[in-house]
């Protein structure tokens, strides 16, 4: 027998809510970056939105108690290197507890560097050499179909990952064989860890290119969450593959990361994490999220 | 061919048997899905492809996008058998086999056509001669090249059985029959003994199983008695059986239609060392690559035949001698 499937709707309009989980799980990412002494702070940020609205905006059907259930829909996460919002994402959904998000990295860890399939729940697909989540995503779309599952498949890709030829074999045989249940989000926040994208190997025209491999196409401000919920709710009503090219800021939300390509792979130190921190908490009307107290709070609670 | 495996019976192509295996086992096993890569018609994989379309898909000429498909689908419980040329699928999707099937462990089997020089006048470009050294790198991948078209099936259906990552190279010409039906008793990681000795031990695979049993025969003319293992399943590896060869025969030789690094003998030469040190002996590509040319002229050219499996018998009961 089936478990009943969620409404994939519930969430979906309270855009102050969204944002208030946008703030928490940046704190997370943040603090988890730190305590882990390295990982990739810009790529994580400018996907929160995105990431946010999958898992909390009523688009991802999915069970946390149940990580496997074979009807879920599938978020792979093809730009590996931006895992802590996945992580954090993921904790706060409750496929695990937020104390865990401590051991980013450290050895025995299940929140590996780089997204694990089968280490940690929740996580879909195996990925961090760059390219190939959307050929994974294009595999797990036609099993719906063949297994007789309506469940959906999301891919959200980096602007530089868009470099790797795999993601256009992928777009190509997707765009000729129009699964209607898969769609592909780049976070398009323009850098790259040598510099800016444009000026490394730029992807414009970039809508056509998705355009000429029979993808519909279209770009959303990937900051606004009434963009985000508007293009994925648009990406999922199409007649074939979708493509949201979300235009993004990387290091969103902390000043002085903001499109401050040194933070593509360096982890805050600790003075910058208590200026991150303070910024974040200025943005959360009820500010009461930090790993070490959620560890506390449910210490105490005996978890 | 036929003149370099004197006695001995020519088959199908180890490709064909798998086409065939493969339709039939997509009879019983709705879960079984095909992809290939725009080599349907040369690989065979284009049997079940004829019989199965909804479950085939031909992805074109991306072999990197293929592999990556075929561990989203094993992810939700599909059963993918994916094929190309081995130096193209194994080659071009090595970082896919490695991230997306090898490191989840996901339960994708992957058959190379065209192993081996014996692709022929195509040339180097189409032959494979590193795809067992690469598939045996992958942790938790079975590596396994069949003798002839009955081990073939055998090799497939055990595949099949397997749960996880397996990587089977057949080969494009006919070759000949080592055994009468599929063997009962193949299994990965259990060497055959095809031919009983207790003078030295030939382990072969592929296509030098042959080449190996011509081998026994000639040596047995003289007196001497080699044992010749087939050894498909060249990992995992049946240590044991070569531990036995070691210690009961006490000269070991190799032979394989791939490079002599990092293949077969590079694997039972470990074994040997871990369990009993004897002189051993290699028979395959030195390191270069081939060239067009019948199957049989490259074999020849290349040192890949019975001759040369004779003068490294003698060498290495030579050497035995000597120590």
């Amino acid at each position: 027998m089936r478990e009943a499937a969620p409404d994939r709707r519930e969430g979906r309009t309270d855009f102050a809510a969204l944002r208030d989980r946008a703030t928490t799980i940046r704190r997370h990412i943040v603090e988890m970056l730190a305590e882990a002494g390295s990982g990739h702070p810009g790529g994580s940020l400018s996907a929160v939105e995105i990431v946010t609205a999958l898992y909390f905006g009523g688009f991802l059907r999915y069970d946390p108690r149940n990580p496997e259930w074979p009807d879920r829909d599938r978020f792979i996460l093809s730009k590996g290197h931006g895992v802590p919002v996945q992580y954090a994402a993921l904790a706060e959904a409750g496929f695990f507890p937020v104390s865990e998000l401590a051991t980013l990295r450290k050895i025995n860890s299940r929140l590996q560097g780089h997204p694990v399939l089968g280490a940690t729940p929740g996580i879909e697909a195996s990925t961090g050499s760059l390219g190939q989540g959307l050929s994974i995503g294009l595999g797990m779309a036609l099993a719906a179909r063949l297994t007789g599952r309506d469940y959906r498949v999301y891919v959200l890709l980096g602007d530089g990952e868009c470099q790797e030829g795999q993601v256009w074999e992928a777009a190509m045989a997707a765009g000729h064989m129009r699964p209607e249940n898969l769609v592909a989000i780049v976070d398009y926040n323009k850098f790259q860890l040598d510099g800016a994208v444009a000026d490394i190997v730029g992807l414009e025209p970039f809508t056509e290119k998705w355009r000429s491999m029979q993808w519909r196409v279209r770009e959303i401000d990937g900051h606004s969450f009434p963009e985000v919920v508007e293009g994925l709710s648009w990406a999922t009503e199409q007649d074939g593959p979708a493509c949201l090219i979300a235009h993004t800021i990387k290091g969103k939300g902390v000043s002085f990361m903001e499109g401050e390509n040194a933070y593509h792979g360096v982890a805050p130190t600790e003075e910058e994490l208590a200026k991150a921190l303070a910024e974040l908490e200025g943005a959360l009307p009820r500010a009461e999220h930090s790993i070490e107290r959620e560890a506390a709070e449910e210490k105490e609670a005996g978890r | 061919m036929k003149h370099l495996f004197e006695g001995l019976e020519l088959g199908r192509a180890t490709r064909d048997a798998y086409g065939e295996a493969l339709r039939e086992l997509g009879r019983l096993h709705p879960e079984i899905v095909v992809l290939d890569a725009d080599l349907a018609k040369s690989t065979k994989s284009a049997y079940f492809g004829e019989e199965f379309p909804d479950r085939f898909f031909n992805v074109g000429i991306q072999e990197a996008n293929l592999v990556g498909m075929a561990g989203g689908l094993a992810s939700c419980g599909l059963v993918p058998f994916i094929s190309s040329f081995a130096c193209f699928i194994v080659l071009k999707g090595f970082d896919q086999l490695r991230m997306s099937v090898a490191y989840p462990r996901l339960n994708v089997k992957v058959v190379g056509s065209h192993g081996g020089i014996t692709a022929g006048e195509d040339g180097a470009s189409q032959q494979s001669v590193e795809d067992v050294a690469l598939a045996c790198s992958l942790p938790g991948f079975v590596v396994c090249v069949p003798s002839d078209e009955h081990q073939t099936r055998a090799a497939v259906e055990a595949a099949y059985r397997h749960v996880g990552p397996v990587y089977i190279r057949t080969g494009r010409p006919k070759v000949p029959l080592v055994y009468e039906a599929p063997p009962a008793d193949f299994a990965f990681g259990r060497a055959l003994e095809v031919r009983e000795g207790g003078d030295a031990t030939i382990v072969a695979n592929g296509t030098m199983v042959a080449a190996a049993i011509v081998a026994h025969e000639r040596l047995r003319r003289e007196g001497i008695m080699v044992r010749v293992l087939d050894m498909a399943s060249v990992k995992p590896l049946d240590e044991e059986a070569v531990r036995r060869a070691a210690e009961e025969t006490g000269a070991i030789v190799t032979a394989e239609e791939h490079l002599v690094h990092g293949g077969l003998g590079a694997r039972v030469a470990q074994a040997v060392c871990r369990t009993r040190p004897v002189p051993m002996e290699f028979v395959g590509l030195e390191d270069t690559y081939a060239e067009s040319g019948d199957a049989a002229a490259l074999l020849e050219k290349y040192g890949l035949t019975a001759d040369r499996i004779v003068m490294a018998v003698r060498k290495v009961l030579a050497r035995r001698k000597g120590s």
